[in-house]
This record gives C-alpha cells, sequence and structure tokens, in this order.
C-alpha cells in the first residue's frame, strides 16, 4: 500500500477520516446541548436552596455540590456507568428476576456531566442570587405578586443578566468535559479521532485535529455569546 | 389620660416553626441524602472482603504518592513556566503578548485529555526522530508524558491567575515606589507580590484542586495513580467497591484541602477584619 498523504487521510469519504470525525463532533454538540437544560435547571434550584432560609434544604443542597464538585470528573463518570447498571439491575430483579440492563454510555455521559455542571453552575446562580437586593422581592411582593410571580418576572431577569459570563464559563468546561465521555466508548470526537488515530499511525496529525476542532467549538461559542450578552444589554456594563 | 403612662407594645408572637413546604423539601432530600449515605455505608460492610482490602490497599497507597508527586511535580514546574507566561500576557511588546496569549487560549480552550493524549500518543509517535534527539526515554514513560501536558496545561491557568493578581493591585503603587526609589524588581517583590498574593491564593488553591481532579485522567494513559489502581482493581475483580474506595480518596483529600485553603485564607487577612 503506498504511503497515503495527510491530505487522502483528511478527505471526505471512504479512504479519508473527515466524515468520521464529522460525525463525532455532532455527537459532542448534541452531548453538551442535551446536558445544557438539563443542567441549568438542576443547578437554579439548588442555587435556590442554598440560599433558602430553611436550613435542611441549605444543608441537602451543600452536600450536593460538595460532592459533585469533589469528586473528579473521572471517578463520578465511572461509578455511574459501572454503579448505575448494578444497582438497577439490583431494584429491577425485586420484579423480574430475569432482567438484565445495559447502561447507554450517551445517557450515562449526559447524567454525570449533568451533575458536575449543575453543580459548578450553583455557585455561579447562587452569588447571582447575592448580587440581587432584598428590596426586589419587596417590590414585588408590595405590588401584589405571588412567591413564584416575583421569582419569574422580577428577579429571573435580573438573575440571567448576572449570572450569564460565569455560565459562559461552565459551558466551556462542559464542551471540555465532553472529552472524557470517549473513556466509556462514546463515539465523539476524541474517540472517532483516536479510532483514526490508531488505524493510520498518525497518532500526531489526527489529535491535533480533535484539539483544534475543541478549539474551534470554543471560539463559536464565544462569538456566540457574545451576541447573546449583546441582547441582553450588557456589553459595556463591566 | 395621664401622659406618664407607657405605652406598653407586646412583641408578636414568634411565628410557630410549623411545616412549610420548604422544611418538607429539605427534610426529605437530606433523609434522600442519608439514605444514600447509609447505602454506600451497608453496602461496604456487606461486600467487605478482607482479601480484596489485603490486595489493593497497599496499590491505593502507592497509587496515592503516584497522584500526588504527579500533581506536586506538575505544579511546580508549571509555576515556573507560567512566569514567562505571564510576563508576555503584560508585555507591551505586541509579538510576545500574542504568543502568549495564543498559548493561554490553546491550553485553556482545549481538554486536558486532548492535550494529553497529543503529548503521549502524538508526540510519541515520532519515535526514531526522538531517538535520534535523545528524548525518547523521556516520551517513552507515560508518567513523564503526564508531568509534561500537566505542566504545560497549569502554566497558561497560573499565568492567568498571576497577572490578574498582579493587575489587581492599583497602579498608584508602583508609582509610589517608583518614587520611593526601588526598581522594578524590587518593587514587584517588595511591595506588588505581597498584595498580589492576598488576591491569588484562593485561585491558586483553585487550581490545585482541580489538578488533583484532573490527575484522574492520566490513568487512561496507562500511569497507576490513584485511578490507575482502581481501574485495574475493577478490571480484575468486577467489584463496584474499588471506585467506591477511590471515590471517597478523592473527596476526602479535596476537602482536606478546600478547608486548608480557606484556613490559610482567614490567617493571612487578619490585617483586612476589623
Amino acid at each position: 500500500m503506498p504511503a497515503q498523504s495527510i491530505w487522502t487521510l483528511l478527505s471526505w469519504g471512504p479512504d479519508g477520516w473527515s466524515d468520521d470525525i464529522a460525525s463525532g463532533v455532532l455527537v459532542t454538540i448534541v452531548l453538551a446541548l442535551a446536558t445544557l437544560p438539563i443542567g441549568l435547571t438542576i443547578g437554579f434550584f439548588v442555587a435556590f436552596a442554598k440560599q433558602h432560609e430553611e436550613p435542611s434544604l441549605r444543608l441537602a443542597a451543600n452536600i450536593y455540590t460538595t460532592v459533585f464538585r469533589g469528586l473528579p470528573e473521572l471517578v463520578t463518570l465511572f461509578l455511574f456507568f459501572f454503579g448505575m447498571p448494578l444497582l438497577l439491575q439490583y431494584l429491577v430483579r425485586l420484579f423480574n428476576p430475569a432482567a438484565t440492563i445495559d447502561v447507554n454510555s450517551f445517557i450515562a455521559g449526559m447524567i454525570v456531566l449533568s451533575l458536575i455542571f449543575s453543580s459548578y453552575a450553583s455557585e455561579v446562580f447562587l452569588s447571582a442570587f447575592r448580587a440581587i437586593p432584598k428590596g426586589q422581592y419587596e417590590g414585588g411582593y408590595a405590588i401584589g405578586l405571588s412567591k413564584w410571580q416575583t421569582m419569574r418576572l422580577i428577579i429571573l431577569p435580573q438573575l440571567i443578566r448576572i449570572a450569564f459570563p460565569g455560565l459562559e464559563n461552565c459551558w466551556l468546561s462542559l464542551l471540555k468535559d465532553t472529552s472524557l465521555v470517549s473513556v466509556v466508548n462514546l463515539a465523539e470526537t476524541l474517540r472517532q479521532s483516536g479510532v483514526a488515530a490508531r488505524v493510520t499511525k498518525h497518532a500526531f496529525l489526527f489529535y491535533s485535529v480533535a484539539a483544534l476542532i475543541f478549539l474551534a467549538l470554543a471560539i463559536l461559542s464565544s462569538i456566540a455569546t457574545g451576541h447573546i450578552l449583546r441582547h441582553l444589554g450588557r456589553r459595556a456594563v463591566r | 389620660m395621664s401622659v406618664s403612662q407607657a405605652i406598653v407594645v407586646d412583641k408578636p408572637p414568634p411565628l410557630a416553626r410549623g411545616w412549610p413546604r420548604a422544611r418538607i423539601v429539605g427534610y426529605a432530600l437530606v433523609g434522600v441524602w442519608i439514605l444514600f449515605g447509609l447505602g454506600i455505608v451497608a453496602y461496604l460492610v456487606y461486600a467487605w472482603n478482607p482479601e480484596f482490602f489485603a490486595r489493593y490497599a497497599p496499590a491505593y497507597l502507592q497509587g496515592l504518592g503516584t497522584t500526588l508527586s504527579l500533581v506536586s511535580i506538575s505544579m511546580l514546574l508549571g509555576a515556573i513556566f507560567s512566569l514567562p507566561v505571564a510576563y508576555g500576557r503584560m508585555s507591551k511588546n505586541w509579538i510576545l503578548s500574542g504568543l502568549a496569549y495564543c498559548y493561554v487560549y490553546f491550553f485553556r480552550g482545549t481538554p486536558l485529555l486532548v492535550q494529553t493524549y497529543l503529548v503521549y500518543y502524538g508526540v510519541g509517535s515520532f519515535r526514531p526522530e526522538l531517538e535520534t534527539v535523545g528524548l525518547w526515554w523521556f516520551f517513552r514513560e507515560a508518567f513523564y508524558c503526564g508531568v509534561f501536558a500537566f505542566s504545560l496545561n497549569t502554566a497558561a491557568y497560573q499565568a492567568e491567575i498571576l497577572r490578574g493578581a498582579i493587575e489587581s493591585v492599583p497602579r498608584g503603587q508602583w508609582e509610589g515606589a517608583a518614587s520611593l526609589g526601588l526598581h522594578k524588581l524590587q518593587t514587584l517583590r517588595k511591595v506588588i507580590l505581597p498584595q498580589a498574593i492576598i488576591v491569588a491564593l484562593r485561585p491558586y488553591g483553585n487550581e490545585l484542586i482541580l489538578m488533583i481532579k484532573a490527575s484522574a485522567i492520566v490513568a487512561i494513559i496507562t500511569v497507576y495513580d490513584l485511578m490507575g489502581n482502581a481501574k485495574l482493581a475493577y478490571a480484575k475483580s468486577f467489584d463496584i467497591q474499588a471506585y467506591i474506595w477511590v471515590a471517597i480518596v478523592y473527596l476526602v483529600m479535596v476537602e482536606i484541602l478546600r478547608h486548608g485553603i480557606e484556613w490559610i485564607e482567614r490567617r493571612i487577612t487578619v490585617h483586612l477584619h476589623r
């Protein structure tokens, strides 16, 4: 077999690896985007609990962030990927002794990334909660809004503006953390590049491609968040 | 009606403690955590296996040593290498600052796992060239590759911490020192750094914690650190307690560090509290 030039290797089609890597990039993006709403919702509620006057709520939320910020991402991933099927199997076998359970690596990755993302996002939301003066709540109650209405109509719009730069950082680290899911055989960018590297023996080339893809995703997201920031009207305020 | 008649106002009675919804939810969530913790303890007791323990506990200890030495060497090398990078970032020379910016952007914008692969598998694939230069012994060892990648990565983060801390000191401090006749290095050492360290302590502590957590990924490039030994133990025994033990060790390590950093911060900011 003649030595293939790197352009052949990087081409689209049966000889090249671009199509395989592109499908990996798609998985990376879908994984990150699927994690985002779940993580944001959990993060918001955890932050809400952390600044609540009820001590037991605060305690529960603090345990959550201590655990998921203290564990290495990889350990959390392995614990869930290998431990969750055992637990589910144990529970299911109580009803149906013949059942077997397999956990999809996409779902496991999504759950683990949501846990990690939400515990970091909750810190951002918490400091945003603290930046909103008490008068905003009192004003809301004074004009007769209910607690839920005050939260939705008065607090939340301000909260999002204050929290946005911090959440952008969380999003960037989420994007990078998706690469860890390659370890449990999810065919995302890094995994696909790794396969290409092993098959073609051009490890440096393909891992550089993976690095550049992650860099491009980071640049794209900062362009996107720049647009959103301008839309939120906080571009000039620092 | 006499004026002397004091107006006695009763305090409103304290609110009944009662069971508002938040408290019910809070107790329920704490209960879930307690159940979860008890479940893990019960599992570890139930699955207690002296053989497993005798076999893998020494390996875990040795892995802990590998993790700690990997992290400390990388932090130290990163700290040294972050000095020129931070200098470049603050430099007015656009070539220098551009180079430093690209360096920092690359290492902060790509996953550490990719960087580690790039060093271990990528650079390692140039074996003949490395052998002629005489560097093959270095890139052959997964541990050295891990140290290399981690040092470069943490140097980028530490350079940003250093730059942020130095720039947080007001310009007047530089001008004041200059008017006293101190030259730049003296100013940096005697005036700027003592103030910058207070700002930098917390980010440095966070970076250390992040490095300890991130060090788990060297297990993937076959280094037998704490995580690597857990992987090995799991692969041999298919016993999930391999990962539970390692999770506990990491959690304890991170918590000790976190509280230690908070304690140091309280100590060195005593003069700022009133």
